[in-house]
């Protein structure tokens, strides 16, 4: 790959001598020897297995749950239920004050989502485990589910998450996370082509080579040791001591080596549970998810929904974006309400539009949970502008490359968010892409540049 | 549960344990022999990244039940280097840059060795097929094939 050092060469002083160069990865030689320690090749005397009796209901009252006939099956040591969690209802983003709790640890009263965690067992061993979760009977009352936003958001609809009391999530700013920029309406009023369109994806599972879990020890010290393949220690360490009601200095986690994550691990899932389960057994315990668990069990990407209403100029300027996201979070909101609000600071894309209006909504549906995955919240964004830009070029008859030169932002230009833009290089980007696919644009397009001063 | 005594050969060692009857192959290895180089993807024989050699053949070692193994050699990719030289593949993974998250590559290198062994220079496309049953999620299939292949060119150099 040719390392074009020309552009910015007045603003830009530093030598780029690693770029292009080989350098080892640090952790290679463990891969290719079979060395590299994932949380499952930690093996303790005496480890416990612990399977989670699951909800078979999206949405349901339970009205009781008998553990006697699992709790006497040959093996088993603990049976737990949401009576024995110190602080049952969580939600990851405490942390950073974005609340309320609104999930449970192990289900109280209700289920909100079909394979919700109800009741933990632990067994000597995995397949007593898993015949003791068998026989663990809950009493359901199925009540009606909602499973499109939409429908969701209609008065009458299903309460999904008591927690909220309505289903969506409240922003400070209300119902939704709003951008205002500009006058929209008069925008669309001088445009000369008015275009709207309706963007949708499902959920995506990240699906790693290896499943999500842990391995806990309990140390002669009183603390214990987690082993695990979490993407966020720290926050996986405070949310355990937040529901544990233990302090920090009592954990011990041990982790950074994991076999794939694409964002799918940064729920706080299995830990909480194992090293509760640890506590009250004084034994080691392990729990990872079966591949069946992984897929149906774990926080897709969210589905999401975005619509997108332009006006363009037939010169090919885009005049005003008006913007309505809706983001799938399921049952509870892990990090949704983050992602929704940052497809709110994204959805004008890397252009500069003078009249913006953006809504997103982040909506409580009885699926499975959504959180992260690889760019959440602006990802499908992106692939919904992207479109929209291809369709709105086709439509003033522009190329569509040369149709995103006109837009493209530039070093000064102010954001909808109000932020000024800074070290823009789409121009750049776009210049280069051109040569390498061999798709001309005018030679004014060119010539042009991010960085105001150069040209 | 009735335990059941199996025995064979482990990277050129003798190995001995009694296990639970049904115990697959994979389990037998991780928890009772402690390699745990062979990793447990999908339990259900459908990542590949459990692969071992078993008398030179690839087998999945999470559907192979570790009684039917007795009197086996097997091999795993934790016995590959000798005397602390890696073998040409693995030092072909590491200067490609085949490795991403790790988890997939003990069982690629096993399916790997079984190809070389067989076809010392294989086409790309015996390459492709070889590694067919091995999930790399990290999706970093081309430098695998690249390492695989150079491999393939030191080893014929060496022999040369």
């Amino acid at each position: 790959m040719e390392l074009r050092k020309s552009y910015f060469a007045d603003q830009r002083k530093d030598g780029l001598n690693e770029i292009g160069q080989p350098r080892p990865r640090l952790d290679s030689p463990g891969h290719v020897t079979g060395k590299t320690a994932y949380f499952a090749d930690r093996n303790f005397p005496g480890m416990l297995h612990l399977k989670m009796v699951r909800s078979p209901h999206h949405h349901a009252r339970i009205r009781a749950i008998d553990t006697s006939e699992a709790e006497k099956h040959p093996g088993v040591v603990k049976v737990l239920t949401a009576k024995d969690v110190p602080h049952n209802v969580y939600t990851i983003l405490i942390l950073i004050q974005i609340g309320p709790e609104d999930e449970t640890v192990l289900a109280d009263g209700k289920v909100r989502w079909k394979g919700e965690a109800v009741v933990a067992v632990l067994a000597e061993t995995e397949r007593a485990a898993q015949e003791a979760a068998a026989k663990v009977k809950v009493d359901y009352e199925v009540l009606p589910a909602v499973f499109d936003m939409e429908e969701a958001l209609k008065p009458g609809a299903p309460l999904v998450n008591e927690y909220h009391g309505q289903n969506h999530y409240l922003y400070d700013s209300g119902e939704c996370r709003k951008v205002r920029f500009g006058d929209v309406e008069a925008g669309f009023a001088e445009a000369d082509h008015i275009l709207e369109q309706t963007y949708q994806s499902s959920p995506i599972e990240h699906a790693p080579t290896e499943t999500t879990g842990c391995v806990v020890a309990p140390e002669g010290n009183d603390r214990f040791t987690c082993y695990t393949n979490t993407q966020a220690m720290f926050f996986t360490l405070d949310n355990a001591s937040i529901i544990l009601q233990m302090p920090g200095s009592k954990l011990h986690f041990v982790g950074g080596t994991v076999g794939g994550g694409f964002g799918g691990k940064v729920d706080v899932i299995v830990e909480p549970i194992a090293i509760l389960g640890a506590k009250l057994t004084g034994r080691p315990v392990c729990f990872i998810y079966s591949r069946e668990e992984e897929m149906q069990i774990s926080s897709p990407r969210a589905a999401e929904k975005v619509v997108i209403k332009d006006g363009v100029m037939n010169d090919g300027r885009i005049v005003a974006r008006k913007v309505t996201g809706y983001t799938d979070a399921g049952a509870y909101s892990r990090h949704s309400p983050y992602g929704a609000q940052k497809g709110a600071a994204h959805y004008p894309g890397p252009y500069t539009i003078p009249n913006v209006w953006i809504d997103t909504y982040c909506v409580y549906t009885n699926r499975t949970p959504s959180s992260a995955m690889r760019g959440f919240g602006v990802t499908i964004g992106d692939f919904a502008l992207e479109v929209q830009m291809d369709k709105l070029a086709r439509l003033i008859g522009m190329d569509p490359l040369e149709f995103r030169f006109i837009n493209a932002y530039r070093d000064g230009d102010m954001k909808a968010h109000r932020q000024p833009t800074e070290g823009a290089a789409l121009i750049e980007c776009m210049q280069e892409a051109s040569r390498a696919a061999n798709w001309p644009v005018a030679e004014k397009f060119m010539a042009m540049s991010s960085y105001r001063k150069g040209g | 549960m009735a335990k059941v005594p199996v025995q064979f050969t482990l990277n050129g060692s003798e190995k001995a344990e009694f296990i639970d009857s049904g115990t697959t192959l994979l389990h037998a290895l991780r928890d009772k022999i402690g390699d745990t180089s062979p990793k447990g993807g999908c339990h259900q024989g459908t990542c590949g990244a459990c692969s071992v050699i078993v008398d030179g053949e690839l087998r999945l070692s999470c559907l192979t039940l570790a009684e039917t193994c007795n009197g086996a050699v097997i091999r795993t990719t934790a016995g590959l280097a000798e005397g602390g030289v890696l073998h040409p593949l693995q030092r072909a993974f590491l200067d490609a840059f085949a490795t991403q998250c790790g988890f997939c590559t003990p069982g690629m290198i096993m399916a790997a060795k079984v190809l070389l062994d067989r076809t010392p220079s294989p086409s790309r496309e015996e390459v492709v097929e070889a590694l067919s049953g091995n999930i790399c999620r990290c999706t970093g299939y081309e430098p695998i094939i690249q390492a695989v292949l150079s491999a393939a060119r030191s080893n014929s150099q060496n022999v040369a």
